[in-house]
């Protein structure tokens, strides 16, 4: 079974954050970077199927040049090899533009299985995924909580609201989204880093993928981040105690929100 | 007790490679989710959490940075970071890997013969086999060339007859590497547990260290075979030579005691208010005593980076050695010390770490070559003229 983990370096979990001078995404250059939290568990996931089925699990990230530490990461955790995308046209980039980066480098490699995280930890759109499955015309299924091989085909369990489970049957290939805690990530042990030295790691740009910028050219982008502003306001009524009684439950009610 | 994200004023992690922040990130989790959760309780019961040793067998801790016999092949930089990461967990927990890696596995490779390396690498690097060093007497710390334990030749064999003291892992030890004085000066003894006349007590009541085992070994007419004997260690210079291996992780270790103290204490006046409604970070006595915590964390970095970096290639002096681990350990006791006093009376609960820490560090300063001793190492480096007598 050859299975691709697509995974994402995001801004370590508290991080003390600092919007850029543009006011259009944080400052990146005083942060530490991890992988993205859903992406371990998928990884974990392909790590267990290749254990159980044999086969191959391929790493592809998306990113500048420190996202090698991800990839490195999971090369050190029992990936086999690593497609890093990496070139100055793929900044900032929506979901779109990476799942059809992330199409061309996959469409070559014809994986039996694509697993990424249900989400980024940094955007959270939840898109990715989903968009590279239907560019590549796989079918698709997410937050999944279990995996089941079922010779040519797999059992997913998804995770529905209120509780409730969903169990689906879909042929191969095709891609996942796993949700956050379905299984006890492992640690990179030291061997592991050191044999991650030697796994192929291959770079790919947008000419090696035969993209044009018009081509991954965002369909959507930030005009302004900012953080929450604290405002106070203190407002007087005037008028009988009956009237300014009704105006006082109404502002609770419905300005702010604590009736 | 507060999550810990690292320590780095001073883009320190910018100096390091993608496998050394890797090989980091490894033990920082290892440590905050198999070590944090237990470590007071360990602590309190004086219990070594044994249990931890085969999934640290597993990730490759013992003899990290040794080359064959299933060991990490890690870097000394590498190596370091694994000290650092799990004494910010326990300085107990670290002096067990310490003294299995450093202190025996060490001298095992380097001056042992093929047969004990075969025996005993592989077991020791899997955790099967656990390993203690007793060069310490009663009588004899900081001079080891007046230790008193003999081996006296017979036929084939060596009888070996005296005492040592304050040996890490003592009891629980399957082997212990043995410093005894011969007719040929100071050779090295692979004593295994069992050998008859050969018994070890712990020393109960310890004030520092409690979740590692500290014990006394007894040698009384042990006969091992010359076989036992390690080939190439010759004179007091072997045993030092594991002793410079040891305390080149100590250095390292101590700046992570140090960052775990630092941390909670940050965290802890960040969120205790006391005057004005205001938290107690805002005052500027605290705020003193953390500038000179973080300035002196980030220099111990730097040291330990340096040695570190020396030593990968060839080019650490002991004396370098003595610098990294008298300076850091003596930067993190007085840091364990400020961030108490920054925690007032939380700071002597086991609800936070700091007191644990500082406890442990008085014994970090002391062993591994007091504080004092490496002071006149540097001195006579220094001025050329000895002034330990």
């Amino acid at each position: 079974m050859k299975i691709v983990v697509c995974l994402k370096q995001v801004p370590a979990r508290d991080s003390l954050l600092r919007l850029n001078s543009a006011g259009t995404w944080i400052q990146e250059t005083d942060i530490s970077f991890e992988v993205n939290e859903p992406d371990i568990y998928a990884l974990e996931e392909a790590l267990r199927l290749k254990e159980s089925q044999g086969g191959e699990v391929v790493v592809c990230s998306l990113g500048p040049a420190r996202a090698q530490q991800a990839i490195k990461e999971a090369l050190a955790k029992g990936a086999d090899r690593a497609l890093h995308l990496d070139d100055p046209a793929f900044a900032n980039l929506d979901s779109f533009g990476i799942a059809r980066a992330m199409a061309k480098a996959l469409d070559a490699e014809k994986p039996d299985l694509i697993v990424t995280g249900l989400q980024s930890d940094d955007f959270g759109a939840a898109q990715t995924g989903v968009i590279l499955a239907e560019l590549m015309g796989l079918p698709h299924s997410t937050i999944i909580m279990a995996i089941e091989v079922q010779g040519s085909a797999i059992k997913v369990k998804r995770e529905l609201e209120a509780g409730f489970f969903q169990f689906i049957e879909m042929s191969l290939p095709a891609l996942l989204t796993i949700q956050s805690g379905i299984n006890k990530p492992r640690y990179a042990t030291l061997k592991g880093i050191m044999a991650a030295k030697n796994k192929p790691l291959k770079k790919l740009g947008m000419a090696d993928l035969g993209l044009s910028a018009a081509d991954l050219a965002p369909r959507q982008k930030f005009t302004r981040v900012y953080v929450p502003e604290k405002r106070s306001k203190t407002e007087f009524f005037e008028g009988g105690g009956k009237d300014v009684a009704a105006k006082l439950v109404d502002k609770l009610k419905n300005e702010a929100r604590v009736l | 007790m507060f999550p810990f994200h690292g320590v780095d004023f001073l883009e320190f992690d910018s100096l390091l490679s993608d496998e050394e922040r890797l090989v980091r990130q490894t033990v920082r989790e290892f440590v905050d989710k198999e070590v944090l959760p237990g470590i007071e309780e360990w602590n309190r019961e004086a219990k070594f959490p044994k249990h931890l040793v085969p999934m640290m067998a597993e990730l490759g801790f013992f003899g990290a940075n040794l080359t064959g016999y299933g060991c990490a092949e890690m870097s000394n930089v590498e190596y370091g970071l694994i000290m650092q990461e799990l004494e910010r967990g326990d300085s107990g927990l670290r002096s067990f890997v310490s003294v299995q890696g450093a202190l025996v596995m060490y001298p095992i490779h380097a001056y042992g013969s093929d047969e004990q390396k075969e025996k005993w690498l592989p077991a020791m690097q899997q955790g099967t086999a656990i390993g203690c060093f007793g060069l310490t007497e009663p009588d004899f710390g900081s001079n080891p060339g007046g230790m008193r334990t003999r081996a006296r030749k017979d036929g084939d064999d060596f009888i070996l007859n005296g005492e040592k003291a304050w040996i890490t892992s003592g009891t629980i030890a399957d082997v212990a590497v043995v410093w005894a004085r011969t007719e040929e000066g100071i050779r090295g003894f692979l004593v295994e547990k069992g050998t008859p006349g050969f018994t070890s007590k712990d020393i109960k009541g310890k004030w520092s260290l409690r979740a590692s085992v500290t014990s006394t070994l007894a040698l009384q007419d042990v006969r091992v075979p010359a076989s036992a004997m390690l080939p190439c260690a010759k004179g007091l210079k072997a045993p030092l030579s594991c002793l410079t291996q040891a305390r080149y992780g100590i250095g390292w270790g101590a700046v992570g005691a140090a960052m775990a103290c630092y941390n909670e204490a940050l965290e802890y006046a960040k969120t205790r208010k006391q005057f004005d409604d205001k938290p107690i970070a805002a005052h500027q006595l605290i705020q003193a005593k953390l500038a000179d915590m973080i300035t002196e964390i980030t220099k111990g970095q730097l040291l330990a980076l340096q040695v570190g970096r020396l030593k990968d290639k060839g080019r650490a002096e002991p004396v370098h050695v003595s610098m990294l681990k008298r300076n850091n350990v003596k930067i993190a006791l007085d840091i364990a010390r400020a961030a108490r006093d920054i925690l007032g009376a939380n700071g002597v609960a086991d609800e936070y770490p700091i007191f644990r820490h500082m406890c442990n560090l008085e014994s970090v300063f002391t062993y591994e070559g007091t504080h004092n001793i490496h002071t006149l190492a540097i001195g006579e480096t220094v001025t050329g003229i000895p002034a330990y007598r």
